[in-house]
């Protein structure tokens, strides 16, 4: 057969096609139990990331912590508890996934709540996190808040991101930027909510600082614009169990 | 032809004059970044901090050898007409692998890295070496060839991220140098973190190599 002819071609084509698109698909089935071990580590770590310092401890050590100190329940728009999912199996918060309830309307979806109590005592309360979902500029991104045990004060946040510009706004999940959030409030003094609202732009004036401002990221305008109506968003979706939980702490578990 | 043949007659060593300049030239006086202006991209955009960088280069060197290789032993059997989309092919596919594997094993890594992994694809030196030298070369000359860009274009961007690093943090591979060193107030240069910290780097960096080798664009 000639080299240049139209069937060499396709015929080269096509063999070229099926091989590499083989290679893809085995390297992907054999990689992907190592993938999902990866992908749960780093929820987890993320999780533990809101409320401690995980500096310098490794996978197995993380996932120990993990099991000693989270406990989860799950909520609706209305803050009542669901025990179960809707083809009728028991629902963890670990089981929740985040981003899949994102594409449900808000009166829909559930919402879990992470407990972080001392290691061993579930009675502890010592913070509860909950996730938070939304858009950045070129893709999602998500996150973990903290709030201390009067469901106000914002105790640590973890954020991360899927595809937003590195050094821009992929600093969101950097830990200098996620302790800005640190000591912030949700709520005024009266109980409306106010949520905690990154500024725009950098060095921001000290009195622009108050308890419901963080200092922004210079470049990352739209990152941060997604990132404060997440967070507004997500304690709308929370203050009905926020209410309740901070009414009667002990009725919230 | 005939000096090929001739060549193997004489059993040319694996590495031979001729060929250690396949690997030495892309490093100095060949180097696809400061002389060829190539990958300017992803040098702007990973090196901030080293070990991005390092995971750069090395991803890099893997995705050109393996191409490089893969081109050359079908070199004889690639129709010219498609030869610019099988050699994105061979390269979309090895990227992907790479960060499958990243996904995997380093995903803090795979995490940071992002998008320019991905963009190895359009990283123009492995492309313009597929293009200019392992459609016409044997296998083993093209893995040499390879290994010199692959390595001319790492070395490239850890000079520059080990500035951007140091100057912009004050850390090298994340360990705090001066304060290791006793000097805690050391003022970091905001501006080394942002890409275009990047650029004055890079261009000092060009400058002084084209001084040294006295290149000049015509």
């Amino acid at each position: 057969m000639q080299q240049q002819s139209n069937t060499y071609v396709i015929i080269f084509s096509v063999i070229t096609t099926i091989v590499l698109g083989g290679m893809l698909a085995m390297a992907n089935q054999f990689l992907k139990p190592r993938q999902q071990k990866s992908i749960e580590l780093d929820t987890k770590r993320q999780i533990l990331n809101a409320v401690t310092d995980l500096k310098g401890k490794k996978g197995k050590e993380i996932l120990d912590l993990y099991n000693q100190t989270i406990d989860g329940i799950v909520i609706d728009i209305n803050g009542k508890n669901i025990e179960d999912s809707e083809n009728g199996t028991a629902i963890t918060a670990d089981k929740v996934d985040v981003a899949r309830n994102y594409k449900k309307p808000p009166e829909e979806r559930a919402y879990p709540v992470f407990i972080y109590h001392k290691q061993g005592d579930t009675e502890a309360v010592e913070s509860y996190i909950i996730p938070v979902y939304g858009n950045g500029l070129w893709g999602n991104i998500w996150g973990y808040v903290a709030l201390d045990t009067d469901l106000n004060t914002v105790k640590g946040a973890s954020f991360d991101h899927d595809s937003e510009t590195p050094g821009l706004g992929a600093r969101i999940s950097s830990s200098d930027v996620e302790g800005r959030f640190k000591g912030k409030k949700l709520f005024d003094e009266s109980g409306h909510l106010k949520s905690v609202i990154m500024l725009k732009g950098e060095r921001n004036p000290e009195n622009m600082l108050d308890i419901h401002h963080v200092d922004g990221l210079s470049g990352a305008t739209l990152t941060v614009n997604g990132l404060n109506s997440m967070l507004q968003n997500y304690f709308e979706y929370y203050s009905a169990f926020i209410k309740k939980a901070s009414k009667n702490k002990v009725a919230a578990l | 032809m005939s000096t090929e043949t001739l060549e193997k007659k004489k059993r040319e060593s694996l590495f031979s004059k001729r060929r250690k300049k396949f690997i030495v030239d892309p490093l100095n006086d060949q180097n696809p970044i400061t002389v060829q202006v190539l990958g300017i991209c992803s040098a702007l955009a990973v090196t901030t901090q080293m070990k991005p960088s390092l995971t750069m280069a090395i991803s890099v060197l893997v995705v050109m050898i393996f191409s490089n290789l893969v081109i050359s032993v079908l070199r004889q059997l690639i129709p010219t007409r498609v030869r610019i989309i099988v050699q994105l092919a061979v390269i979309a596919t090895l990227v992907t692998l790479v960060s499958e594997v990243l996904k995997a094993y380093q995903y803090d890594m795979y995490k940071q890295l992002s998008v320019f992994v991905g963009l190895i694809i359009t990283n123009c030196i492995v492309m313009g070496r597929l293009e200019a030298f392992a459609l016409g070369n044997k296998p083993w000359d093209s893995i040499l060839d390879a290994l010199g860009n692959g390595l001319g274009y790492g070395w490239i961007i850890l000079a520059v991220a080990f500035f951007r690093e140091i100057l912009g943090s004050g850390k090298l591979f994340d360990f705090p140098v001066f304060e290791a060193i006793g000097i805690h107030n050391f003022p970091t240069n905001g501006l080394m973190v942002t890409p275009v910290g990047a650029f004055f780097v890079l261009g000092l960096l060009i400058w002084v190599m084209r001084t040294r080798s006295g290149y000049v664009e015509r």
